[in-house]
């Protein structure tokens, strides 16, 4: 089984610091970097399949050269290698140019399974998994839950979150696949595994070495962020701290008041 | 040239979604006042009710009974019925932030290099710029994004409009099914719903929440008996999630759904950025949480400090009392 992940640097939500600069665009120096969540879920369902059934798991990222930073990481966690597409001409890519760029890179690598992220935690797109499979032609098997390859039959299996639950979704393989938290939490990296990433392997492509056109309007690209503000602040709110009874009393007085009782 | 708007219906037990209704009033909204069109496209297997339930907004549907909805994922063939459309001069494809919308937009996105506006919580033209308004950065910030285009892929999230009908019903078009999906479409094997899933959280006028602070599995029973005695549904945050208590369907916030009640209630829920970006639209949020430091503070009309378990109860037997045992 060989599994490719797509998996993006995104700030670190933890560190609760994301913030755009003055270009509008996001400030990758205000926060440390982590793998995205959803692309991490996607690492380590992979992690486990190849575990069981044998084979190879890859990353691949669109990011600047010190992406590799944030690629370590999911080394750390097991992957094997890594695919990075570092290239001056992609700085404030929009979403059909890396989507563009991912697809073209992923065709460069044999998989089975070309897992990505639902969405991120900072553009929060949810556009380019899609996108990619479209590209590439390939079934795609979104939000998935559950994933289960079929070795014999060629076959995989996914549950796809619905609005009511799941459904059981079956594709040929390769498929394109998008991961959610659903998945399961990802490993913590062991101290042999952060060693192991420092000798792993990761490949920097550019633009060219893709070949193609895939940069069409000549790195100009037509989205932009035309302005930005803070959120709207909710008028201040009342606090009650009274005894349990009293304090149910109150609440109870408020949605009287409000015709919610 | 006037921009001609498309608008993706999803269809839920044979009904047209809110989230659709409330997209089909902003396209006809947008077409309006640009001096252009906007049509409706709805894809399934008995595609009539939704397709009429659409035109209640927009000027003209196109309804395309196709039996391959039935068995197989939905959003490759809405794709490829999508693009078919594009003939017609469509400029711009509005769906939902829904896993199937999200999907339909990356589909369309991929296969026709068309920029995308992500999550818009409101829409204007500015000239011949469509703007869009986006809550960005975990809720830390909104920005107002253009596509400096003539077409583009709009994402819409719930509430960007309220849902009201154009009073003249539109025009109802039924075609036949393209055929080729726009990538090979997977097989559906089965559909699985989880207990509680007969109630929508999104469509709820009360929604009680319960987060880590209710402890375990057993503690969603106080808060599913207050959802019973308010008429609301139960909800919960990622934490209670990810732990195994409730099933993902339950989770509002970021990576959840995005609810709008009358009114939110939560219990033992901290108020996370992530939570809040999924019910900042409530009418009136009530939180109970022991921590006086809690953020949930800060987005509360009225933040009570306590135990869940002795005031949840205590609210229970209140509104008991209140109705007269
Ligand atoms: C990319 C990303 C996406 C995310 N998406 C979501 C999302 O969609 N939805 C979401 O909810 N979160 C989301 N999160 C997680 C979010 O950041 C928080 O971790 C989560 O919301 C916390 O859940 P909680 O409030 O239940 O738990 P905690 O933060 O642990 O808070 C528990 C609260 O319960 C209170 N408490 C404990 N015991 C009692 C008691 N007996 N009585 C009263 N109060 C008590 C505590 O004081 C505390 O405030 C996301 C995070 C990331 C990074
Ligand atoms: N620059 C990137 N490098 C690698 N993967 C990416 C990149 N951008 C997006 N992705 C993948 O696409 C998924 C969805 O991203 P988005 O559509 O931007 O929300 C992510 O979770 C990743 O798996």
């Amino acid at each position: 089984m060989r599994i490719l992940v797509m998996t993006k640097p995104v700030p670190d939500p933890a560190a609760n610091a994301e913030r755009l600069g003055p270009d509008l665009r996001l400030d990758r120096a205000a926060s440390p970097s982590v793998v995205n969540g959803n692309d991490e879920y996607g690492l380590e369902a992979a992690l486990q399949l190849v575990e069981r059934l044998g084979g190879e798991v890859a990353i691949l990222t669109m990011a600047p050269a010190a992406g590799v930073e944030t690629m370590r990481k999911a080394l750390a966690m097991g992957a094997m290698r890594g695919v990075l597409v570092a290239d001056d001409a992609l700085a404030g890519a929009d979403i059909p140019t890396t989507i563009r760029v991912l697809a073209a890179a992923a065709a460069t690598q044999e998989f089975d399974l070309l897992l990505g992220g639902l969405d991120t935690s900072d553009g929060a797109g949810g556009a380019v998994t899609a996108g990619v499979a479209a590209r590439l032609g390939l079934p795609l098997l979104s939000a998935a839950a559950l994933i289960e390859p079929d070795e014999a039959g060629r076959t995989v299996r996914v549950r796809r979150l619905s609005a009511k639950g799941y459904d059981v979704l079956q594709a040929p393989m390769p498929a394109v696949i998008s991961c959610t938290q659903v998945l399961g939490t990802p490993r913590y990296p062991s101290l042999k595994g952060i060693m192991a990433a420092r000798s792993r392997q990761i490949t920097t492509l550019s633009v060219a070495d893709l070949g193609g056109d895939l940069l069409p309007g000549g790195g100009q690209w037509p989205s932009r962020v035309l302005g930005v503000q803070p959120p709207p602040s909710r008028a201040a709110g009342r606090t009650i701290t009274a005894a349990p009874a009293d304090a149910a009393r109150e609440i109870a007085d408020f949605l009287a008041e409000r015709r919610l009782i | 040239m006037p921009p001609t708007l498309l608008v993706i219906g999803e269809v839920a037990d044979g009904h047209l979604t809110k989230l659709s209704a409330e997209i089909a009033t902003l396209a006809a909204g947008l077409a309006g006042s640009s001096g252009g069109t906007a049509l409706g496209l709805i894809v399934d297997a008995a595609p009539d009710g939704a397709a009429a339930e659409l035109a209640a907004y927009l000027p003209r549907v196109v309804s395309v009974a196709s039996a391959a909805a039935a068995d197989e994922v939905w959003a490759p063939h809405a794709a490829a019925e999508a693009r078919r459309l594009l003939d017609e001069g469509v400029t711009h494809v509005l769906a939902g932030v829904t896993n199937d919308g999200r999907d339909v937009a990356g589909l369309l996105c991929g296969a026709l290099g068309w920029g995308v506006l992500a999550n818009a919580a409101g829409a204007t033209w500015e000239g011949e710029r469509l703007v869009v308004e986006a809550v960005v950065l975990a809720g830390k910030a909104i920005t107002r994004s253009t596509v400096d285009a003539p077409s583009a892929i709009v994402t819409v999230t719930p509430g960007a409009a309220d849902a009201v009908g154009s009073g003249a019903p539109g025009r109802v078009e039924s075609r036949e099914p393209a055929g080729s999906p726009v990538v090979p479409a997977a097989r559906v094997l089965e559909r699985v719903a989880e207990a509680g899933a007969e109630a929508s959280l999104e469509e709820a006028n009360v929604v009680v929440v319960g987060g880590r602070g209710v402890g375990g599995p057993e503690g969603f029973e106080l808060v599913d008996e207050l959802a019973g005695l308010l008429g609301g549904v139960t909800g919960a945050s990622r934490a209670a999630v990810d732990a195994g208590w409730i099933p993902y369907a339950r989770q509002i916030g970021q990576t959840g759904k995005v609810v709008r009640p009358a009114l939110y209630l939560s219990l033992g829920v901290s108020g996370a950025m992530q939570h809040r970006a999924g019910m900042q639209g409530s009418q009136n949020v009530i939180a109970i949480n022991r921590d006086p430091d809690a953020p949930v503070a800060e987005i509360a009309d009225l933040f009570v400090v306590g135990d869940l378990f002795a005031v949840g109860p205590a609210l229970s037997a209140e509104i008991r009392a209140r109705r007269g045992g």
